[in-house]
């Protein structure tokens, strides 16, 4: 298994055009958990801002961003934190 | 592609207006996630009914499948998917979570 954070940082900058990106890997802090693999890459938190997301509800964007990682949740993603944006949120 | 345990699924969430598939039950959560919903469900002071995934494969896959949604714990209000913890957690810290109780005619405790 090769790196999971690059390769979702990677699809989701293709897919989203990010105005802001970070991919963490949290799988340490679930160590031992019954989702836990001892390699880790189970568990990331996404903070991503795309224009995307603009007029759509929690759930439409998260979904958005479940579907563009269905790979990664096929082989291995577990869990995924997502904190998710529009550039006109702030302003709304 | 057929999903056995949809039939459940639809009588639970009908029969219960605050469902929680979760990671294990509300006096023992097995999952930091779950138990977090758990904390915020239980700080609101809401009547809620839980569905334990980790006993039954037919239900993890299948609460998947039904909400289109692909982790767990999820949170169902008067048949409606809510969301996730991250969903339920934003919605309660910005104060969504009580409205929508509210003004679907759940009982939420009145300082939540």
């Amino acid at each position: 298994m090769a790196d999971r954070a690059a390769r979702i940082a990677s699809i989701l900058t293709t897919q989203f055009a990010p105005v802001a990106l970070q991919v963490a890997d949290e799988s340490h802090h679930h160590a031992g958990h019954a989702g836990a693999h001892p390699d880790g890459q189970t568990h990331f938190h996404v903070a991503l801002t795309s224009p995307r997301f603009a007029g759509l509800g929690r759930v439409a964007r998260s979904r958005l961003v479940h579907e563009a990682l269905d790979q990664e949740f096929s082989s291995g993603l577990h869990a995924l934190r997502l904190t998710l944006a529009a550039p006109e949120d702030d302003a709304a | 592609m057929t999903n056995p345990a949809a039939t459940r699924i639809e009588a639970d969430i009908t029969a219960n207006p605050v469902m929680l598939y979760m990671k294990g039950n509300k006096q023992f959560p097995q999952c930091g996630f779950s138990a977090r919903v758990v904390q915020i469900l239980n700080h609101m002071g809401v009547d809620y009914a839980t569905a334990n995934v980790l006993e039954d494969a037919e239900l993890r896959d299948g609460i998947k499948q039904f909400s289109n949604w692909p982790t767990i714990p999820q949170l169902y209000v008067k048949g409606e998917f809510v969301g996730g913890c991250d969903i339920v957690t934003e919605m309660f810290q910005s104060g969504e979570l009580a409205e929508m109780f509210r003004e679907k005619g759940v009982p939420v405790r009145a300082d939540a």
